[in-house]
């Protein structure tokens, strides 16, 4: 059975590559939702963090011998830590001011880190191999796929939801959303709120990290990987409503569907079709899918 | 205050004009080029800084007027002035269209519809046959000015790029010092007031959007026939970013303050040739410098330091207030 | 009697004085400012750093060097230049350099928007530019100029090399994946061409956007094709994207994948063990042979890699812009001009190579496939040749070109 020609198998393909896509873009927008959320800055440095994870596991994977699952640990943990000294000594003097200063600064970030990066490394990028468990492929009947991108839709699920429910059912995360919407009273409350800032920024570009690890077996290592990914990320937060957790990880998935078809149909347009969706989303729903209208 | 500023300017002025004249001390061509930013970044300020609102793409005016002007000239040999004003032009009506579409939001949002916009530009010129897409339209020709000035040659050229750009900053510094100016003003401090006054703010920005594009796309068009050629680049987010950065360098509370940001963004990147791979570098590591401590940019800065120099020891309450009022 | 004396040694002194003057201005006589000077424009901060960059302006060094320095009695100078992969920043910096800093010739040039901007420069102002890493055919049809030399390869000889070569060795079904830019789609359109005429089919095509991170689904569509050979017209981190993913999806190595632009730095990007059975067409490689290797191990010590073919291709471009130089005693641009196109170049780069009226540097050209991880004996041991192209056979046919020089035009 064939749809516009194409038959129906190869669009199941289409639409488990979609999700696969969809997944990466999940985690990275859901932290940049996060950041947005809490911070109220626009963290344009998000992609550098993305490129910092998959080089931090090509570094302690190269250098110390670090087997693949512990760098998916680690790598993260290492970004966020750097993350939250940026935020403690820089982003935070930015807090109350224009929301532009916050997206100029992190901007500043991306050409520090990028242009570190290629003076240390040069532009052509670095080998990372598959870890030894997921190679192979298994048959899904309608297509093939690769071990290892079955393991990121899950892994990338995984990480999502259990952010989502820390932040909507625990407690942790309720005092992170009053922080957000009343900060002097939650600090009234006795939560220390600068603190939990700091460590919002950390989770937030923790994820960014957690996708580049994702990402490195995969997706060229080169330090300009994560700067045409961030506009696209941005889209996305937009299109889900900024601040809202679940629409980033919607929003996030169903990009990575419309983009396969797009590559299915015209590719030519499939890294500029998630703009035409958020002018549409914007000029229809104000807030975005998901979003809540800011008074 | 008011002569030391005036004698500044007209040392200025002075300095533009010999230019020609001193190519041992600085490059020609290089200054033309800073030229068309001056006016990128000023016009782009009438929405920042004046209006309040954050164009995200700007760098589609800029570089529609570069291909207009740039396909204009060479494939139908349409003289070098006309061009360039139909260069403006078509990014003016750009702009309306933009404008019209991004102002139904504010904020965050429109910036964001003002990004993707520009994507969709982006995606349009890479598309079109005419543009060549990363080889770029190359061999525009520079044509003549008003049917007698030889453009070919780099003096007169500049003399003319000088004078449309001197144009251009006027009608910038008349927009702003005027009844529109202070509706424009107005809405950026308090949109709900300037609503409940009677104002129809909507049609104020699409305007000042029109006219934010049409002087951005004529820096475009100038700098397709200084270089002659026009590239992909000039449409690109990068370039949006870029004339941000000067913005705020410059100081965006300012009429000129982004033109002094053009000139010290293009200083910054024509003398730090030497240090190769390390600019990127340099130059983010400036920009997060100004954004943490100078974030008045120059201009601003320079002007406060002149304020808080004239007035002899202000009460701490007076300096509170006016420290306040420069904050928005 | 001491006056005379004094008279007339004062006068022969005199005149041997001026004669001495005489002879040393006869000597730098022709050499604009004294010196011959040399611009290396290349991407030095940019996604191409490493391609070009800091080595490109090391190959000029070694060519200078082992040139002697100094050319009929005049230094020579090499001066280097970002040009950001931006076309205006690049002619901007070539017009500076010609007008004010007298630079003679400029080398490198990679990013074809640069390399086509600054070739109208070179032609406007009558002075030498030297392209190394730009595979656009325009430079020696529509934009040729006396002053322009294409050198290293471009998209025909590309097309050519793995086109004509695998079609004849029965790959004769084609699927392109083509990076939507100029370049791609005129590598996609050259080889399509090449491989009808030689009796192929193209049985489809994928364009993707520059930066495509994700290629799965392009291998899903190149699969489903059924082509036996995968056309890569794409370079850089896309073309590498595109690599994985075929390996990744089981695509390769049954469908066979031909890299239309592969540099040796991406092959060092990929490793062996995915780069494995890759073909693909490049003017040089550092193990080819006594002279290769020669030339790669002192390249090696001086920037810790190995050269790729643009680096082969400013060092021997230069050396063969100096020995014009020195053969026409000036560096006139178009005295040295007739002399380039005049002499043949026979170093470890080319035998028997020669510039075309059209600027066009014709050589051999070699289609390479990569090694297994087991077949690879030493460091760098990468590529295994498949077939030599012969220059008349590689490059455009004067007839066809466009070039305004050529008779007929």
């Amino acid at each position: 059975m064939d749809i516009f020609g194409i038959p129906i198998q190869a669009l199941l393909g289409q639409l488990m590559l979609g999700i696969v896509n969809g997944s990466f873009y999940a985690v990275l927008s859901l932290g940049l939702a996060i950041i947005f959320g809490v911070l109220k800055i626009v963290n344009f440095a998000h992609g550098a963090f993305f490129m910092l994870g998959a080089f931090t596991a090509f570094l302690l994977a190269q250098y110390m011998g670090l087997d693949y699952w512990v760098t998916l640990l680690v790598a993260p943990l290492l970004v966020a830590a750097f993350g939250m000294v940026f935020e403690f000594l820089f982003l935070r003097r930015l807090y109350g001011l224009d929301p532009i200063y916050g997206l100029l600064l992190t901007f500043s970030l991306v050409l520090v880190l990028e242009g570190g990066f290629r003076v240390a490394f040069g532009s052509s990028g670095q080998p990372f191999a598959t870890p030894e468990q997921l190679r192979g492929t298994i048959n899904l009947g309608f297509m093939i796929l690769p071990l290892y991108r079955g393991f990121v839709i899950v892994s990338a699920l995984l990480v999502c939801l259990a952010t989502w429910f820390v932040i909507e059912r625990t407690s942790l995360g309720a005092s992170l959303r009053a922080a957000t919407e009343r900060s002097e009273l939650t600090q009234a409350f006795g939560i220390n709120v600068p603190r939990l800032i700091t460590l919002t920024y950390g989770v937030g570009v923790g994820l960014a990290a957690f996708a580049g690890v994702l990402a490195a077996p995969i997706f060229h290592v080169n330090p300009s990987m994560g700067s045409s990914l961030v506009i696209i990320i941005f889209a996305v937060v937009v299109i889900g409503g900024l601040g809202s957790i679940m629409g980033a990880i919607v929003t996030g998935l169903g990009l990575g569907v419309v983009e396969g078809f797009t590559r299915v149909f015209y590719s030519e347009f499939s890294s500029t079709i998630v703009f035409l969706v958020m002018v549409l989303v914007l000029l229809l729903r104000p807030a975005g899918l998901f979003g809540r209208e800011e008074g | 205050m008011r002569t030391l500023s005036y004698t500044a300017l007209a040392l200025l002025v002075l300095a533009l004009l010999v230019i020609p004249f001193v190519p041992q001390l600085i490059y020609i061509v290089f200054v033309m080029k800073t030229l068309c930013f001056v006016l990128f970044a000023c016009s782009f300020n009438l929405l920042l800084g004046h209006t309040g609102i954050l164009s995200f793409g700007h760098a589609a005016f800029f570089g529609t007027g570069a291909y207009v002007t740039g396909q204009l000239v060479k494939a139908y040999g349409v003289p070098t002035d006309l061009g360039i004003l139909a260069g403006g032009l078509v990014a003016a009506v750009l702009g309306a269209i933009v404008g019209s579409l991004a102002i139904r939001r504010s904020g965050i949002y429109l910036a964001m519809i003002t990004l993707a916009l520009s994507q969709l530009v982006y995606f349009f010129f890479l598309q079109a046959p005419f543009t060549g897409a990363e080889d770029g339209l190359q061999r525009i020709p520079r044509g003549t000015f008003l049917g007698v000035i030889d453009l070919r040659s780099d003096t007169a050229l500049y003399y003319v790029v000088l004078g449309i750009v001197a144009a251009g900053l006027w009608l910038v510094w008349r927009t702003v010092h005027s009844p529109f100016g202070n509706v424009l003003r107005a809405i950026r401090e308090h949109e709900p007031r300037a609503i409940s006054l009677g104002y129809p703010v909507a049609r104020y920005k699409v305007l000042v959007f029109t006219i934010s594009a049409g002087l951005a796309g004529i820096a475009g068009s100038l700098k397709a026939i200084v270089f002659q050629l026009a590239a992909l680049y000039d449409v690109h987010w990068h370039t949006s970013g870029d004339v941000i950065l000067m913005t705020l360098l410059g100081g965006m509370n300012t009429v000129f303050g982004p033109a002094v940001g053009a000139a010290l963004v293009s200083a910054l990147n024509h003398y730090m040739d030497p240090f190769g791979a390390w600019v990127t570098v340099i130059t983010g590591l400036v920009f997060m410098t100004c954004v943490l401590t100078f974030r008045q940019g120059v201009v601003g800065q320079l002007g406060q330091w002149l304020r808080t120099r004239r007035t002899p020891a202000p009460s701490a309450k007076v300096q509170h207030r006016s420290h306040a009022q420069q904050q928005h | 009697m001491p006056a005379k004396h004094s008279f007339k040694t004062l006068a022969l002194s005199s005149a041997l004085l001026g004669l001495g003057g005489f002879a040393s201005a006869m000597a730098s006589e022709g050499y604009s400012d004294g010196v011959v000077r040399i611009g290396v424009l290349t991407d030095m901060s940019g996604i191409y750093t490493d391609l070009s960059g800091e080595a490109a302006v090391e190959a000029v060094r070694m060519a200078v060097e082992d040139f002697g320095g100094e050319v009929g009695g005049v230094p020579i100078e090499v001066i280097h230049g970002d040009h950001r992969n931006r076309a205006d920043t690049g002619a901007s910096r070539a017009r500076e350099w010609y007008n004010n800093d007298g630079v003679d010739m400029i080398n490198d040039l990679s990013n074809s928007g640069v390399a086509l901007a600054v070739a109208a420069v070179a032609d406007e102002l009558q002075r030498h530019a030297i392209v190394n890493s730009s595979s656009n055919i325009g430079l020696t049809n529509d934009y040729c100029s006396p002053f322009v030399t294409h050198y290293t390869y471009d998209a025909y000889s590309l097309a050519q090399g793995t086109g004509q070569s695998i079609v004849e060795d029965g790959g004769d079904t084609w699927f392109f994946l083509t990076v939507d830019f100029a370049f791609g789609i005129g590598l996609e359109e050259q080889v399509s061409q090449v491989v009808r005429n030689a009796g192929g089919q193209v049985v489809g095509a994928a364009r993707h956007p520059l930066d495509t991170t994700d290629f799965s689904s392009y291998a899903l569509q190149a699969q489903a094709s059924g082509a036996e050979i995968i056309g890569i017209a794409s370079t850089g981190a896309d073309a590498i994207n595109a690599i994985n993913a075929l390996a990744e999806f089981g695509v390769t190595p049954d469908q066979r994948p031909a890299a239309l632009l592969l540099w040796y730095d991406d092959i060092v990007s990929l490793g062996l063990e995915t780069a494995q059975g890759l073909m693909l067409t490049n003017a040089f490689y550092w193990d080819a042979n006594d002279q290769t290797r020669e030339f790669s191990q002192r390249f090696y010590e001086r920037t810790g890699r190995m050269p790729n073919m643009a680096h082969a291709g400013n060092y021997s471009s230069t050396m063969h812009y100096l020995r014009a130089v020195e053969a026409a005693g000036t560096d006139d641009a178009t005295a040295v001009s007739e002399k380039m196109r005049e002499l043949e170049i026979n170093d470890f780069f080319a035998s028997g190579g020669y510039i075309r009226p059209n600027g066009r540097m014709v050589h051999d050209q070699y289609l390479w496939e990569v090694k297994t991880p087991e077949e690879s004996e030493y460091d760098y041991d990468f590529l295994r040749l498949l077939a030599t192209i012969p220059g008349e056979d590689a490059f455009q046919p004067l007839e066809e070109s466009t070039c305004h020089l050529l008779n007929g035009n």
